[in-house]
């Protein structure tokens, strides 16, 4: 399952694969359960739909939200947030990492990796979508997994499907995905620990796939 | 038919470009459109063909002169700083009449301006940037799926033209992902004799140049050129009319402004509110047809722009003025909610169109 019980749970993946959905939705129901939860955003990569357009859920769910303070403002610097070090120095919390795509985004888990291995109670998700143009397959995705390992000097424990074609997802398009994720888990040798979809799909797909984790997606645009 | 893909905005034009067939890329990161470089950079190696990151946003628009020169099709990408750079190139390219696809991202301005979208390089793509008397097709994708066909399309136009096509997008149109289908018509074979590409000894040598010795000849080579600008804007204007058969208030956007705008008139429709809009999908040349026929029937016309107000002039210019035109809009890379945009049309509609 895609909730677990180690202390910390990172999100890598190629870039527009869903992370920071995957990222907001585990930490909402990790403080639904209980728990003092920290999210920590380290996008380096892009400055545009980052987790603090989920701010007010946050507050609301009474997560803290770690985060570069010039997340959604003018200011285009790869900047990390002051309070970085919280996240493996408060072990009060459980903390889930939002990280920026691809190996460019994982290089800022380099700094971090020391004391995340040291604590060794960390899980690390590569989330994927089969429908990202430039991971259509199960060798192009080991590649940028192999990429992403190499920069941020952790090795993954786990795959998470989160195939889909935004507001075009139906419960078939998950399904079509069903073996590219069996595949991709069997050649990292890695668990498949959850499929993610859109909770109006959710009812659709229960019982047809395993370890189903129902998101909700933010709609606050305008356009 | 290929199964879709979820792609950016920014990743389509990319994707597009490559199977529109050009191979020569040239470009300089800025953000909101750094994607279309990455992808590239990723993806042009595997096919033989050529990512190049220039020294600079000048460097990158001669080199696609270069290119588009020996005949081959070839592109760039940018974001509004980045054009104002690329503006002498851009003229350029004009003056020696060769094709080449740019692209303008947008982002807010003006100067370094900030990061987030805006249409506020409207002037700059439809009245030039670059000096002298020239025109670029500029092509307003308004869904990540326009992106990549208006793409294609503009390949196809600039050959056919021998001028530049500008995809004029916005940040949100570059950074946001929705569903595309990547299945194009096969492209137009369009020959290039005047291309610098080897005579074999079999020809006269071509020359590719933008200056002229006697005076008599750049002018008649202005008329001349004019004469194919005529024809563009009587056959290749392209526009989108939503619920315009019995509309009185007459929306005009373009871009993403357009998908907010249509949000709000589907809300004012639902308060009885008979509304429709003109999306123009070439900003020039401008659709002047359609405005003309709604001046005749419409009560006024609203302009919905992330500017501070550019297309409203030539909604004046193709309506001749004969019904009044409002400005609706947000700047500096705020986008307009839907409720602001409905709160125009409705005021409108009590104030009998005046806003």
């Amino acid at each position: 399952m895609l909730t677990n019980n180690k202390r910390i749970t990172i999100l890598c993946g190629h870039y527009g694969t869903g992370k920071t959905n995957v990222a907001v939705n585990l930490a909402l129901s990790m403080a639904r359960a209980g728990e003092k939860v920290t999210v920590a955003d380290l996008d380096i990569v892009n400055p545009y739909f980052r987790t603090l357009d989920s701010a007010a859920a946050f507050n609301e769910a009474g997560i803290r939200l770690i985060c570069s303070r010039f997340a959604n403002t003018n200011v285009d610097l790869p900047s990390l947030p002051p309070d970085l070090y919280a996240i493996t120095d408060d072990k009060s919390h459980r903390v889930v990492i939002d990280v920026g795509g691809d190996d460019s985004g994982a290089m800022v888990l380099g700094r971090l990796a020391p004391a995340i291995l040291e604590e060794d109670s960390y899980e690390m998700y590569l989330v994927v979508n089969r429908y990202r143009p430039l991971t259509p397959d199960v060798p192009s995705t080991v590649e940028v997994m192999g990429e992403i390992e190499a920069a941020s000097r952790l090795k993954f424990t786990g795959i998470v499907n989160n195939s889909n074609l935004g507001a075009a997802t139906s419960a078939g398009v998950v399904l079509r995905t069903v073996d590219y994720a069996n595949e991709l888990a069997q050649a990292a040798g890695l668990p498949l620990v959850a499929t993610t979809v859109e909770e109006n799909i959710y009812p659709d797909l229960e019982g047809k796939i395993s370890d189903l984790f129902p998101l909700t997606l933010q709609n606050n645009k305008p356009f | 038919m290929a199964e879709k893909v979820l792609m950016k905005g920014n990743e389509a034009i990319a994707e597009a470009a490559i199977c529109a067939g050009c191979r020569h890329y040239f470009g300089y990161p800025i953000t909101p459109q750094t994607e279309i470089a990455a992808y590239m950079a990723k993806k042009m190696p595997k096919i033989g063909g050529c990512f190049l990151q220039a020294e600079s946003e000048v460097a990158a628009i001669n080199m696609v002169y270069g290119v588009s020169a020996t005949g081959k099709r070839v592109m760039t990408s940018s974001s509004s700083p980045g054009i104002s750079l690329k503006a002498e190139g851009l003229s350029y390219l004009a003056g020696a009449d060769l094709p080449a696809l740019v692209v303008n991202v947008q982002r807010g301005g003006p100067g370094l301006g900030g990061i987030q979208p805006s249409q506020s390089d409207y002037f700059q793509a439809t009245r030039g940037g670059g000096h002298g008397d020239y025109r670029m097709i500029v092509l307003a994708p308004a869904s990540v799926q326009e992106m990549a066909s208006l793409t294609v399309k503009g390949f196809d136009l600039a050959d056919k033209y021998r001028m530049t096509a500008m995809i004029l997008a916005d940040g949100t149109m570059g950074q946001m992902m929705e569903p595309v289908s990547l299945d194009f018509p096969e492209a137009e074979t369009i020959e290039k004799p005047w291309a610098t590409n080897g005579t074999e000894m079999k020809r006269e040598h071509n020359i590719v140049n933008s200056l002229f010795l006697q005076p008599d000849a750049l002018e008649r080579t202005n008329f001349e050129r004019y004469e194919r600008y005529a024809y563009i804007e009587q056959h290749e204007a392209m526009w989108e009319e939503y619920r315009m058969e019995d509309a009185e208030i007459c929306v005009t956007a373009f871009g993403i402004a357009s998908r907010v705008a249509k949000n709000a008139i589907n809300e004012a429709r639902k308060q009885g509110v008979k509304v429709g809009m003109i999306r123009p999908i070439t900003l020039w040349p401008f659709p002047v047809a359609p405005f003309k026929a709604a001046a005749d029937k419409v009560k006024s016309f609203i302009s919905v722009e992330l500017s501070m107000g550019q297309m409203i002039e030539d909604i004046k210019l193709a309506t001749e003025c004969k019904k009044p035109v409002y400005l609706c809009n947000r700047a500096g890379g705020i986008i307009p909610s839907p409720d602001e945009v409905l709160a125009a049309i409705v005021k409108a509609n009590e104030n009998g169109g005046d806003l």
